[in-house]
């Protein structure tokens, strides 16, 4: 046992773990050690998860026949008042959300070259760009809210033509039943909630990696390889994305 | 070479066992049998948690079959056992329908699923593919400890005041959605989602651990198409686990929603007494669909493991190799995917549009092929073989037999046409008992007679496992082929007394058969507890290899050590079906000899 641990911190190359037992046995099929193996397979999982999700919003919206315009929804800015830029907001969360990933990306590379400082560097701004992108989320969500949306209720109905019109709580007082159809605030709260519950664990799980590669524990191990298991999360979060993105916001 | 070993924790850990294998000083009564991390322990422990559920699940279905086959008589021992849910000596409705709630779930989830592939894939997959342990050992005993915790949650629901979840294993909005609809739609039902929740999480730690074990952590030489079968089964197992239980979490998500929000996913023009619901524009067949996507798939994840052990067993105790391997593999490659793509033929009757339900009996009845394939090469199997009448060998063969009677009624139901008649009646009942829930039972019997010395080092008492396997057997056919006329006469499931049908009366003594088989089936699985306890302790000393059989787990000393073997892992030659080879002395080849001379000329023609 002394013996192996001290090989262990001799370690300077970087040497990925195995993709068999480690005892000279049968490799995988994917070639890829069993850590991956086992992240590939829980993102699948995750996938069937939110492909339920996004199934069920298809369903439920086409079983409507009106259906709120997502430019008239999702068109507010912050510090711009009653200055109406469609989608504009959203594109900023989503360019972040991106940004972040190729950031990781920069960060699983410079694990490959066992640099720390750099896997530090570019974790950290991962991390921020995570955490930026989830305070967008809480500005818009606080956003709508205030403007009376709610899980159970939905202020944006089918005026005039057709035309999606803000029912104002404030000044038209508040009606028995939901003035628009209720599934949409449902779905959308529910789900981009559920993404966002997703980045959370991203960031929490991102600044774990960054303390441990600060505390030296993945040079100790040899390689990075917990970094790029935690990149493959990260980027499977930003795909999810792109597809809340779609539905939500350019259907 | 020996630097590799050190290039994971893991790894590192498992040789260090490996080498100095069982000696263990620092190991208390709580970190080896408790808080184990060794496969084979945690195996135990599913197993056994799952004996425990098995005998409340049991315990329920003899009180509901009580009052289904003696409607108007009073129990007053029941009441003083049972308290709250006898009123006057009679059980009370809400409780009936607690009871086949927690009856069904218990037994689908706890048992068949949970118990049946953690037991056999923990024991299993690295004893029989040369691994020190699971990729993951922590991860596996976090699987045992969140299906504990899942258990907990359930069973305390027991005791609310207002009883257990009641809208059927199903769980079906809008009863589900709505805690005003009925008593046990309120905690009861809460304390159900919450649990399940936890125990996706714990199928999902267990089944990422054994399909990582499985493409990585083999031994030298045993590559993927000379796995035994059981591997192959319980690898597609986890591998339908991981696809198809995340979307039951969306949809109970979503209900936990509708329950707690107040929104509508599942919920659209509902008037309760009197009173119209704000909810609008939700779809109860959305809750339907998602809940099959799993549901289906989630019969086949009970079934597998089963027809994998049986697979294995049928050919160790018919002396025969296994007829059809890979047709054996590639029919559950085809179950498995056709599994995903049949979920909607429980929802014939639910308003889909009627093309569709065409649609989906096309599929369901395609998926009549890989499984006649299975049954064909059982039967092969064991065909002219050298037949050992053993407890695994009975139970395998009894499996096959439960499999077939249930495997057709399917084909009946999978007709959408049919299926309007048959529907929600006990046709349905019979069909689903017998192909999934006896039959797997008996498979999973079947594994626990066979590995029982593998486990503990002893044998299991012969005798009584033969009155056991008779018992079980007749009996089983006893409760549930009537059920089949029941259900063509139209006798609706999940209903707590039919005595408002006159039409029914003439089911009476039927029923009553029914019940008694049920009491007496029950009692014989309590023999085969004690056969089980006692035989741990006091059962005959088993030798390294009882059965002759060919893999790798009889190699493994039976004591059971960490890391399962001393020195080196055995090294793999041949497939697991090496059995009455012409020209060879003994009628079995272990995986681990070498080929002969004339084998490895052979193999280059
Ligand atoms: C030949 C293959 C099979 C076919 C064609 C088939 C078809 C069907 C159909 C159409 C139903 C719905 C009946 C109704 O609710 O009206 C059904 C119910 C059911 N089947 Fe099968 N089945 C097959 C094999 C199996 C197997 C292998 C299992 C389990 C191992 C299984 C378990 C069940 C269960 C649990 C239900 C009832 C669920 C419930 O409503 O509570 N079936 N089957
Ligand atoms: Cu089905």
């Amino acid at each position: 046992m002394a013996e192996v641990l001290e090989i262990k911190e001799h370690h300077t190359v970087h040497q990925l773990p195995t993709a068999d037992n480690g005892e000279g046995g049968e490799k995988s099929p994917m070639n890829i050690s069993y850590g991956k193996t086992m992240m590939w397979y829980f993102l699948l999982s995750d996938a069937f998860t939110f492909s339920a999700f996004l199934i069920a919003y298809a369903c439920l919206r086409l079983g409507h026949k009106w259906w709120p315009n997502p430019n008239d929804v999702f068109n507010a800015m912050p510090f711009m008042g009653h200055h109406k830029i469609p989608m504009g907001f959203v594109s900023i969360m989503t360019f972040i959300l991106i940004m972040s990933s190729v950031f990781v990306v920069r960060a699983v590379q410079e694990g490959h070259r066992m640099n720390k400082k750099g896997v530090m560097y570019w974790m950290f701004w991962g991390i921020l760009g995570g955490a930026a992108f989830l305070g967008c989320q809480a500005w818009e969500w606080q956003h709508l809210l205030a403007e009376g949306m709610r899980p159970f209720y939905n202020v944006f109905y089918e005026g005039k033509d057709g035309l999606t019109t803000l029912w104002n709580v404030h000044e038209q007082g508040k009606p028995l039943f939901s003035p628009g159809p209720v599934a949409f605030g449902a779905l959308f709260f529910g789900i981009t909630g559920f993404h966002g519950f997703h980045v959370f664990t991203g960031v929490c799980l991102n600044i774990w990696g960054f303390f441990a590669t600060a505390n030296g524990t993945f040079e100790k191990r040899g390689h990075y390889e917990m970094i790029e298991k935690l990149g493959l999360y990260w980027h499977f979060v930003d795909l999810v994305w792109v597809f809340v993105f779609l539905a939500f916001y350019l259907m | 070479m020996e630097t590799l070993h050190t290039v994971t924790e893991q790894h590192a850990h498992a040789t260090a066992h490996g080498h100095d294998g069982g000696h263990h000083h620092t190991e208390t009564f709580i970190s080896k049998y408790i808080f184990s991390l060794d496969h084979k322990t945690i195996g135990k422990q599913f197993l056994i948690t799952g004996m425990v559920w098995a005998v409340i699940g049991g315990l329920f279905s003899v009180l509901f079959r009580i009052q289904l086959g003696w409607p108007d008589e009073t129990f007053p021992f029941l009441e003083r056992m049972f308290g709250a849910w006898y009123t006057d000596g009679k059980l009370n409705p809400e409780a009936y329908y607690s009871l086949i709630t927690m009856h069904g779930t218990i037994m689908v989830f706890f048992v068949l699923t949970a118990s049946l592939s953690g037991t056999f894939a923990n024991v299993l997959i690295p004893l029989q593919l040369g691994a020190r342990d699971m990729a993951s050992p922590l991860m596996n005993a976090l699987s045992y400890w969140f299906f504990v915790i899942s258990g907990i949650i359930m069973f305390s629901s027991l005791f609310l005041p207002t009883g257990a979840a009641s809208a059927g294993w199903t769980i079906y909005p809008p009863l589900s959605a709505l805690p005003q609809t009925s008593p046990g739609s309120g905690d009861g039902m809460t304390l159900w989602l919450i649990s399940m929740v936890l125990f996706v999480v714990s199928t999902l730690l267990g089944g990422l651990n054994y399909v990582s074990t499985i493409l990585n952590m083999r031994t030298k030489g045993m590559s993927l198409f000379k796995m035994p079968l059981t591997v192959w089964a319980l690898f597609f197992t986890a591998i339908i686990g991981i696809l198809s239980f995340p979307v039951l979490v969306s949809g109970v998500v979503l209900l936990i929603f509708d329950r707690t929000l107040g929104t509508s996913f599942y919920l659209s023009h509902i008037v309760i007494g009197g009173v119209p619901q704000p909810y609008a524009g939700g779809s109860p067949i959305l809750f339907q669909h998602l809940f099959w996507f799993l549901g289906h798939p989630e019969v086949y994840i009970v079934i597998l493991p089963a027809m994998g052990m049986v697979s294995e067993i049928l050919a160790v105790h018919a002396r025969k190799p296994i007829f059809g391997y890979k047709a054996m593999i590639f029919s559950i490659l085809g179950i498995t995917i056709l599994g995903f793509i049949v979920w909607a033929h429980h929802m014939f009757m639910a308003g889909i549009n009627p093309f569709l339900g065409s649609v989906f009996t096309f599929f369901t009845l395609l998926i009549a092929i890989p499984s006649a394939v299975k049954v064909f090469n059982w039967i092969t199997t064991i065909w002219k073989g050298n037949l050992h009448i053993t407890a695994p060998f009975l139970f395998a063969v009894g499996f096959v037999s439960m499999f077939i009677s249930g495997g057709l009624t399917g084909i009946w139901l999978g007709n959408s046409t049919i299926d309007i008649q048959l529907h929600d009646t006990y046709f349905v009942v019979a069909h689903f008992h017998i192909v999934m829930g006896i039959a797997a039972f008996f498979g999973m019997f079947a594994g626990i007679y066979h590995w029982f010395p593998r486990m503990f080092g002893r044998m299991m008492n012969t005798n009584l496992a033969y009155i056991h396997f008779a018992i079980t057997f007749i009996g089983s056919y006893l409760i549930f082929w009537p059920m089949h006329f029941q259900g063509l006469a139209g006798v609706p499931r999940r209903y707590y007394t039919n005595n408002n049908f006159e039409i029914f009366a003439v089911f009476n003594g039927m029923n009553k058969v029914i019940s008694i088989a049920a009491i007496i089936v029950f009692l014989a699985q309590l023999l085969f507890l004690v056969n089980f306890f006692w035989s741990i302790f006091k059962g005959k000393k088993s030798s390294q290899n009882p059965w002759n059989a060919n893999t790798l787990e009889w190699t493994s000393p039976v004591e059971g050590i960490h890391g399962n073997w001393h020195g080196d892992i055995p090294e793999v030659h041949r497939w697991a079906y090496d059995y009455s080879r012409p020209g060879n002395e003994s009628d079995f080849i272990p995986q681990n000899f070498p080929l002969t001379e004339k084998e490895k000329t052979e193999a280059d023609h």
